[in-house]
């Protein structure tokens, strides 16, 4: 039954968000609460000397200044530091472990006082001295120090040697600078101390790793620590490693046997991890029709001097298009700075930019459409493996955006659309991200009256997870959606991965039918002792749970009321929990495409930007919420027009230092920025996959935008920006 | 953020009595600078006197034709005020052009005269800044200096004033009026906002002792030819990176009175005589409006990063007084550049 899901459900949480009922990480309160206030470094690299706390303890109400040198004891070693989402290579950062400075604003001190005021205040009077270091934070300076990684991929035949006798070239450099995640919610913890318990509420998109990295670092037992994050105002991958304030918010609890909450500043949302800064080279070679014959993607990215950060940013360029040779390298180059880490679409947004820039360079250099370039070099299967997809809507994605978008309308020459002082731009790219899944596990209660709770530790953060689970358990288990209680957030329910990668809706989902399936079995068991039952010797596919019954498929009248199995039995619930995992397929590559088409337009004389008009069709699969998913994937366009021409973290490298760390000046699109922007779902079947048929959307909307736009600005001006931001004054630079 | 006093001043004379007896103290309006300013640490007033309540508020006819703006008429108040939309229309726009509308019922028309700069290096207390603690350097100059100014710069400050509205104010030849310990007086708008020179640290020519009590303007508000033309790094919600305050009086097509304003191009909004006078009786067209802006223009100075502005400024008053020459002001709703 299908009465929810792939419907236009409101989200379940909907009215509590409005309302104020949903809580988040800082608004939980204790009655003995102290409130903190982060101290940190105003130096890149080096060492902290001293540290004066004797002003910000003389403050009414301080209660006590923590530091490396009076903290509670934290463990020794790197093992305990690494949360589930911790890379290989490398130590993870410790906050407040030792006087070692290891990037500006770096937290140094923890001031905890009786309220937020005076924690604040006393905080400003802390005083630090530093042995400081020369410091290196230039990318720019260092990318002839950049250290090589593992080939990412496999490479195909000689790219080199086919580069070099190709019919048509094209080769160059793009550059993304460093990005920042920016959520509306600042990172929160409130650390609530009970009789030596400690319950977290933490902003994460991840609750159990969270709570097993805080065992962890304070060899503390399970039981000891609870983590809960019921909700979330924003993650997009900045909430997937546990972050230094819940360090700090527990290590204040366990100093003073009290609870804590620490609520980050928004400049100190700056201090922690961030897209790296990259540059990407790419040649392409192509015959005269436009077959490609050679890709080469290099990619060198940044990250922190103690732990090496990457994702493969070229692996899309060798997936998505045929072409004979293919080779990839990504180098690392290290910086003082914090440990780079997860943004949407981590090496998609950036390697597709790049990627479909490329392609749309080559597409003028080969005199050639950019979609019918995009159509002669498709592949229906993965480059890589040679393996077929699962589905692939790509086909149709092109058409339904290029039709919608009205392409074919389009004249190829630069700067030959206007309208009065714009210059009109239509740019294409192609998005792609991996359609995946993780082994989760759902509890599911249904209680005689017809009611169900769901329970499983997975996070929403922000998405609609509450919502889609409360659909899927609605349709499966037979009840409406107002008899759901979706449970989440809390580490002590049944475990789940951290929600990343566009992974939950597919994984908890599946999960959702696994678990409803053991209710629906436990049911028939019951039900076979009944006398007289309809159901008897009936086989377990063979029913449904529909209106709270239980209901042959193939006769809709042999129905058992779901109520007067469980009075037969004796019992007023039935409850099951099952582990979902999800097979390897060997057989099949798993990924959601996208095509994006974009018109800008560009005042001739002055350069400012408009971006008018995006088109996104989506082929993920079943779409399990047509309006959650179609803010979903509206957010990642809207962000890709950020991308394109707004977002920049700039870092004066004399003091290894981010000026910008405000949204004031740090921009991102405001209303005005944002015009029509239009999403399109392609009908995508796909039984492989999983049984539901779900591919996840958290990625894909952001991927491909950048460079439909970047693309569209080369067709209004005939300037090609290939630094992102693409500002106005690029637009008129030398070269 | 330090702690601090509060207290309200219940008229003109009280708050002047109330800041004469504490040098560190600071009125308080809006806040919509001011509070940022705590929170950031740049600014630890020992007492906020909030003037919030005085009878600043009133929009009136002036007896020789302009308009006296009450001080503390909200900025949003003062864009929409009939008279303002149909007189003033270069000042309505200028206050649209700027902030939110969220801001723009907070902020008062005394405190957006007031607004500090957005420096980068103003605003985070763990790098110097001359303008913040005078004698500690200027990385701006050799730093991230994209918003910082191309006119009228000096060694120890290339800070911009951000507001908007002031530099229709400026355009407009408003004055500003001020009550103080020996009375009152009136500033030229001009005139109020300082270059930095060496002291950086004083934004204005009004004395910490002072409060300004109104604005005035005089009949002339040029509501036939007029525009306020901003450039900015996305379109709403940005500061300047350069705007043009530009108004015409014309008679068939020579132009008669012109004012040009610049906005985030200096410490002060920039006006030039020289400028102005080149454009008065002359035909009005592009090639009369490019040399006014290279007179304008001509000893900018660019510090590597805004250098960018130098080129952009000229454009834009080029493009401005096309706009007002036409008749065809900017929107500050539609997006797309008239």
């Amino acid at each position: 039954m299908t009465t929810y899901i792939g419907t236009a459900t409101s989200r379940v949480d909907g009215r509590d968000k409005v309302t104020g009922a949903a809580r988040y990480a800082g608004e939980y309160g204790a009655p003995d609460l102290a409130h903190g206030s982060v101290v940190n470094s105003t130096i890149a690299k080096g060492r902290i000397r001293r540290i004066d706390a004797g002003e910000a303890m003389k403050v009414d109400g301080v209660i006590t200044v923590l530091t490396h040198e009076n903290r509670p004891p934290m463990a020794d070693n790197d093992e305990a530091y690494k949360d589930d989402v911790a890379p290989g290579d490398g130590s993870p950062y410790r906050p407040l472990y030792d006087g070692s400075i290891k990037f500006n604003g770096q937290p140094v001190a923890l001031v905890l006082a009786e309220d937020l005021e005076t924690a604040t205040y006393a905080a400003s009077l802390v005083k630090v001295e530093y042995e400081e270091q020369p410091h290196i934070t230039d990318f720019e300076k260092q990318l002839g120090k950049a250290k090589a990684l593992p080939a990412p991929a496999k490479p195909r035949g000689d790219a080199a040697k086919a580069f070099a006798v190709s019919d048509i070239r094209h080769d160059a450099e793009y550059y993304v600078p460093v990005e920042h995640h920016n959520p509306m919610e600042l990172f929160a913890s409130t650390a609530v101390w009970r009789d030596g318990k400690l319950t977290v509420y933490d902003k994460t998109q991840g609750v159990q790793n969270v709570q097993r990295y805080l065992c962890g670092v304070f060899q503390a037992r399970p039981d000891e620590i609870r983590v809960m994050s019921p909700f979330m105002g924003g993650g997009f991958g900045s909430g997937l490693r546990p972050q230094y304030q819940v360090v700090l918010a527990v290590l204040g609890a366990r100093a003073l046997k009290r609870s804590v909450r620490l609520v980050l500043t928004r400049q100190q949302m700056y201090m922690v991890g961030y897209r790296p800064a990259m540059v990407q080279r790419i040649q392409l070679g192509a015959k005269t029709d436009g077959a490609l014959n050679a890709i080469t993607h290099n990619a060198t990215t940044i990250t922190s001097q103690y732990e090496d950060f990457h994702r493969n940013e070229t692996t899309w360029s060798g997936l998505l298009y045929k072409s004979e040779t293919a080779s990839y390298a990504h180098k690392l180059v290290r910086l003082d700075l914090p440990a780079a880490c997860d943004m949407r679409a981590p090496s998609a947004a950036t390697g597709v930019y790049a990627l479909e820039a490329a392609m749309d360079e080559l597409a003028v250099a080969l005199q050639m459409d950019p979609l019918e370039l995009r159509l002669k070099c498709y592949s229906d299967s993965d480059q890589h493996t040679g393996l077929p997809f699962s589905s692939k809507s790509l086909r149709e994605c092109y058409s339904q955006a290029a039709e919608a978008f009205g392409w074919s309308r389009r004249n190829p020459e630069p700067r030959s659309m206007r309208e009065g002082n714009d210059l009109i731009g239509w740019g294409m790219a192609t998005g792609i991200w991996e359609a995946l899944q993780v082994p989760i596990t759902v509890r599911i209660t249904l209680t005689a009256n017809g009611h169900a709770e769901v329970a499983c530790a997975t996070s929403d953060i922000g998405t609609g997870t509450y919502t889609i689970m409360a659909q899927a358990a609605a349709d499966m288990l037979g009840v409406p959606i107002d008899n759901v209680t979706v449970k989440l957030g809390d580490s002590t329910l049944p475990p789940s991965p951290v929600e990343g990668g566009s992974w939950i809706a597919a994984s908890v989902s599946n999960g959702i039918v696994t678990t409803s399936n053991a209710i629906r079995d436990e049911l028939l068991r019951l039900a076979e002792t009944m006398p007289n039952s309809p159901l008897m010797g009936i086989k377990t596919a063979d029913v449904t749970l529909s209106d709270g019954s239980v209901t042959v498929k193939k006769t809709p009248r042999s129905t058992v009321p779901i109520a007067d199995i469980m009075r037969h039995a004796g019992v007023d619930r039935i409850a099951q929990e099952k582990a979902t995992k999800f097979g390897k397929d060997g057989k099949h590559a798993h990924n959601t495409h996208s095509a994006i088409f974009a018109e800008v337009k560009v005042d001739e004389q002055l350069g400012v930007i408009r971006v008018t008009r995006l088109v996104s069709a989506v082929a993920a699969g079943r779409i399990l919420n047509l309006k959650t998913a179609r803010s979903q994937v509206m957010g990642g366009m809207i962000w890709g027009i950020g991308m394109a021409l707004h977002e920049e973290t700039l870092i004066d490298h004399r003091f290894g230092r981010i000026m910008n760390a405000n949204i004031a000046e740090y921009h991102v699109p405001v209303n005005a920025d944002v015009h029509s922007v239009e999403v399109i779902f392609v009908d995508e079947q796909d039984d492989i996959v999983n049984p539901m048929g779900i591919k996840g959307l958290g990625e894909i909307g952001i991927v491909g935008v950048p460079a439909a736009i970047a693309n569209a600005v080369y067709h209004a001006t005939g300037k090609r920006v290939r630094d992102l931001p693409i500002t106005l004054d690029k637009l008129t630079r030398d070269a | 953020m330090n702690n601090f006093q509060y207290s309200r001043a219940t008229d003109v004379a009280d708050a002047l009595s109330q800041i004469a007896s504490d040098a560190s103290a600071k009125f308080i309006a809006g806040g919509t600078n001011l509070v940022d300013l705590m929170k950031y640490d740049v600014e630890h007033p020992s007492r906020l006197i909030d003037i919030s309540h005085l009878p600043l508020t009133k929009i009136e006819e002036t007896t020789a034709g302009g308009l006296r703006i009450g001080a503390l008429v909200p900025n949003s108040d003062l864009a929409w005020h009939p008279l303002v939309t149909e007189r003033y229309p270069l000042l309505s726009s200028a206050l649209l052009a700027g902030a939110s509308a969220q801001l723009r019922n907070m902020a008062s028309t005394g405190g957006n005269l007031l607004q500090r700069t957005r420096c980068l290096y103003f605003y985070d207390v763990a790098t110097p800044c001359n303008k913040r603690e005078p004698g500690s350097g200027c990385p701006a100059k050799e730093g991230i200096n994209r918003i910082n100014a191309i006119l009228g710069t000096s060694d120890a400050c290339i800070a911009t004033h951000p507001s908007d509205m002031c530099v229709a104010l400026a355009a407009l030849d408003a004055e500003v009026h001020v009550a103080g310990p020996n009375g009152e007086r009136t500033i030229a708008l001009v005139d109020f906002h300082r270059l930095p020179g060496d002291t950086p640290q004083r934004d204005t020519n009004l004395d910490p002792k002072e409060i300004i009590t109104a604005i005035e303007l005089p009949p002339q508000g040029f509501s036939k030819h007029y525009t306020y033309l901003k450039i900015r790094d996305r379109l709403s919600y940005a500061f300047a990176l350069v705007s043009v305050a530009a108004a015409l009086r014309m008679d068939n097509g020579t132009t008669r009175d012109a004012r040009l304003a610049l906005g985030g191009v200096a410490h002060k909004p920039w006006r030039n005589p020289e400028a102005e006078a080149a454009l008065n009786g002359q035909a009005a067209n592009t090639d009369t409006f490019a040399r006014a802006a290279d007179i304008v223009l001509h000893e900018a100075k660019g510090f590597g990063r805004n250098t960018f502005k130098i080129d952009l400024a000229r454009r834009t008053i080029i493009r401005a007084l096309t706009q007002a020459m036409n008749g065809t002001p900017q929107s500050q709703s539609s997006k797309k550049i008239a």
